[in-house]
């Protein structure tokens, strides 16, 4: 610790000059590109005078589908920094070999690991799934908007503060060098005395703020708001994944919040949780955050699933097949997420008994994962298949996840865990089902909506070609390391004596270029479809002949969703709709009650990230003002009771003639 | 058009399709306000797990037999006991829409939570004081952090108590505002739960 004068340390707290990592070449590049990205940004908005649109229309906006969308927006580029990382990862494995230390120090590369899995898990893969399940849930169960639309506008704000924290310590600082659950005694104060571990858990506390809040959100608009008719049985099945997978966060968040909170005292007051002396326990932790952890992956892939019943039954032009068995399945694994968790520490030592409960609850989770592969079979089979490339995500995901789900099956076994524990086996077995799970689903499902957001379809050449090299990369990258994983190599080493090694990790950075050129291709398809956009136009607001009620409405669909609130018949309303046929209302419009914008959600989250950054460097006096700014902003919002409005009669009348005239000129 | 025409059975009316008139959804705010209210449970529950795991880690310090005071503890109980009966009063005022008697009911529960507030902090302060801190043992981290996380809700719960007594006097009892004065009732209620746990689990076995 850099020793400084009383007065400095009092207004700076641990910050000095030397937290800014000048010596590191790399991150003085990225630091460049970033300020230069960030400066060109900033002044495009200006020159074009879009501050106040992007104010009024997007950032205060709390209408579902564009808070969905900026959830997307936010992955997107934080899979940018994830697989940044990842790419850096395997050119330092691939030359690090024989004596060679290759171009990444350690430390540097320690960091690296853990950012790329907090970064993919809490920044892409949730942000992912819930801008998803934002967008798309109100418009499937014929709803206006969520039970709660501020609180959703604060959600995502919230999500993005942990994501600037988690950024920020790139530039002023360093990350956690722990591993992206920062196992104590390394992450306590003794094992990691700088801020690095401090960045991971602010970023993650204040990021899981809004992840609870929006996971109650979710329970709430689908239980309460439905349109009627709309029983629980009649729900898609992306609406059932949806809803257990926001159980689960609303089940498991808060246990990582207090766990990640004792992690933090330990730290910051020295306590004795997690400690090896004065009766801590280590062990402890480990056993709290998987509580949290295995549900964590369910959250993640159940939406995922739901997305595939949705891709599979409109692609093959039929009903899904099993709808019950679908609901029950997804039950079931919701159930079992939550009595697995022990499996991630088999080798801790538990005892034969314990293990072999988790080894078999674990493989049990095989069953109800397994229909609901048959469930997507045999909704194709016989079906008309239309291999667009939602549908070829579809099916590069059945192919994938079914390999991954054996090794897993492979890894619930307790003594071959003792064997494969933390090798690269066990990197191959979660990259496998969370790349060929979650990864192809959420990809498949901004492809299949993609449409009802903006009104065009995605270019279907850039598609597919995003698709093979993001599947064909995928087998290049993680096959080699189950092999390493069985030859006994572990996670988590910068670099490797033996040459002979070598030879996999450089098929294995061969498979992650290929990925990059799957992300570039994604990258152009968005760019090449908004150039052709007029080409790629859909009035219709149904482009692949749909089934479920999103498709009933126009692309996008206007403020409101619906003119009028749709009364259910069938799973497949819209698909029942069109059937028997339904004309759409075309007058006798009446005033549609609307929330109000507002810019609190923004406000309070910014304030969040300097509280964050103020308790990563110990200012105190910045903690304690931005802590009682967040409380005073709050109690101010609450003194706001004029939150609603009416869309006048009149309005929604011309939105809808003019949809008229559309679909008039298509007909 | 997308729109096939009428295939419906000959005869058969199509059924209908849509509301012609407005359709409001139930309100969530209670269900959502319990599922808040659950999710801080396991907040709880991560707490109360902790210190069933560690809480007789004494480290050849203090145990709970050797610090806790019941007696000053079973008058704090009462404190928060008698805030939850208060609080109960100024809900039967409010369903009779008595503005003035609900402001009176709700200052008296604040009161009664700043009293077990003080207590607590005394408490805290002469532990820490006799060098039983949370830095001593396991057993003390995890009941620090128990007993302080019921206290920091307690905290927040009485800021939220005196806001809505401004919004009370301001707007009267308006639907919003009892909607706000259910959900802070509830909260209150669930603090007296918890805290009936903190009293058996941590004090009455703790002097065992």
């Amino acid at each position: 610790m850099i020793v400084n004068s009383d007065q400095t340390s009092f207004l700076f707290g641990k910050l000095t000059w030397e937290s800014i990592p000048l010596h590191e070449p790399i991150l003085v590049a990225t630091f460049a590109a970033v300020a230069l990205g960030g400066i060109a940004v900033v002044g495009a908005l200006t020159y074009f005078r879009l501050w106040g649109y992007l104010w009024n229309e997007w950032l205060t906006s709390i209408d579902h589908k564009k808070i969905g969308i900026m959830y997307i927006i936010l992955a997107l580029v934080m899979l940018l920094r994830g697989f940044a990382d990842a790419i850096m990862m395997r050119v330092q494995q691939a030359i690090a070999s024989g004596g060679s230390e290759g171009y990444l120090p350690p430390q540097h590369y320690d960091q690296i690991f853990t950012a790329h899995g907090v970064i993919m898990i809490f920044f892409m893969a949730m942000p992912m799934i819930t801008g998803l399940m934002n967008f798309v849930v109100p418009l499937q169960i014929g709803a206006r908007d969520v039970s709660f639309p501020f609180l959703n506008n604060f959600s995502f704000w919230m999500t993005t503060a942990g994501a600037v924290i988690t950024m920020i310590s790139l530039f002023i600082g360093e990350y956690a060098q722990t591993g992206w659950l920062a196992y104590p005694p390394l992450s306590g104060i003794d094992g990691s005395p700088g801020v690095g571990v401090d960045y991971y858990i602010w970023g993650l506390q204040i990021a899981g703020v809004g992840t609870t809040l929006s996971g109650i959100n979710l329970i709430v608009t689908i239980i309460k708001m439905r349109a009627p008719g709309m029983t629980m049985m009649r729900l898609p099945i992306f609406v059932w994944t949806s809803l257990c997978s926001n159980i689960l966060i609303v089940a498991s968040f808060p246990i990582l919040t207090g766990t990640l909170a004792l992690l933090t005292l330990d730290r910051y007051v020295g306590t004795n949780f997690f400690t090896n002396d004065l009766g801590g326990n280590p062990m402890m932790y480990v056993n709290l955050i998987w509580i949290w952890g295995h549900p964590e992956v369910y959250i993640l892939v159940l939406p995922a699933f739901g997305v595939f019943s949705e891709i599979v039954a409109t692609f093959s032009r039929k009903r899904l097949f099993g709808y019950a068995s679908m609901v029950y399945a997804t039950g079931v694994i919701t159930i079992l997420a939550y009595i697995v968790w022990l499996h991630h520490f088999f080798t801790m030592g538990s005892g034969a008994s314990v293990n072999a409960f988790f080894g078999i609850t674990t493989m049990i989770i095989s069953i109800p994962t397994g229909a609901k592969i048959f469930n997507w079979l045999f909704t194709m089979y016989k079906g008309r298949i239309n291999f667009d490339v939602p549908m070829l995500w579809t099916i590069g995901f059945m192919i994938t996840f079914v390999i991954g789900g054996m090794t897993g099956v492979l890894l619930a076994v307790p003594p071959a865990d003792f064997v494969l524990h933390n090798s690269l086996f066990l990197i191959a077995h979660f990259h496998n089902t969370i790349i060929g799970g979650v990864v192809f689903g959420v990809l498949a499902g901004i492809v299949y909506w993609f449409p009802k957001a903006f009104g065009y379809r995605l270019d279907p050449f850039w598609g597919k070609l995003s698709f093979w090299f993001w599947f064909i990369g995928f087998y290049f990258a993680f096959m080699p390391l189950y092999i390493l994983g069985l030859m006994g190599i572990t996670r988590r080493i910068s670099q490797f004596e033996d040459n002979s090694l070598q030879i996999w990790f450089l098929i294995a950075a061969f498979g992650a270029f290929l990925i990059a050129l799957g992300i570039a291709s994604f990258v152009i398809q968005l760019i090449v479809s908004y150039l052709k956009r007029d080409q790629l136009r859909d009035v219709t607001g149904d482009p692949y002949n749909g089934r479920t009620l999103e498709w009933s409405t126009s692309s996008p669909p206007p403020a409101y969703n619906f003119a009028f609130t749709p009364v259910i018949h069938d799973v497949d309303a819209w698909a029942d709709m069109k059937k028997r046929g339904y004309d759409r209302p075309q007058e006798g419009f009446i005033p549609i009650h609307m929330p109000k914008n507002t810019g609190a959600g923004v406000i309070i989250s910014a304030i969040s990230v300097v509280l964050g950054f103020a308790l990563v460097w110990h200012i105190w006096w910045l903690a304690a003002l931005s802590m009682l700014a967040i409380i005073a902003v709050s109690i101010a919002h609450t003194f706001n009771y004029n939150r609603e409005y009416y869309i006048p009669a009149s309005d929604v009348s011309t939105v809808e003639a003019e949809r008229t005239k559309l679909l008039a000129e298509q007909a | 058009m997308a729109h096939a025409p009428a295939q419906s059975a000959a005869g058969a009316e199509p059924p209908v399709f849509y509301l012609k008139e407005d359709h409001h959804p139930e309100n969530g705010t209670s269900l959502g306000f319990w599922l808040y209210l659950m999710s801080d449970c396991l907040i709880f529950a991560t707490l109360f797990a902790t210190y069933a795991v560690v809480g007789r880690n004494y480290a050849a310090g203090p145990s709970g037999a050797d610090l806790f005071d019941l007696k000053l503890v079973a008058i704090n109980t009462g404190f928060l006991l008698f805030s939850s009966i208060t609080y109960g009063f100024a809900m039967l005022e409010m369903e009779k829409k008595k503005v003035k008697t609900t402001l009176i009911w709700l200052g008296v529960t604040g009161l009664f939570g700043l009293a077990f507030l003080a207590v607590e902090i005394y408490e805290f302060h002469h532990l820490i004081a006799e060098g039983a801190g949370p830095q001593r043992s396991a057993f003390l981290s995890a009941f620090f952090a128990l007993v302080g996380t019921h206290g920091l809700h307690v905290t927040f719960g009485i800021i939220w108590l005196v806001t809505l007594m401004v919004q009370v006097g301001k707007h009267g009892l308006i639907p919003a505002n009892k909607r706000r004065l259910m959900c802070l009732s509830m909260f209150w209620h669930f603090l007296d739960v918890i805290w009936i746990g903190v009293f058996s689990f941590v004090y009455l076995m703790g002097v065992l």
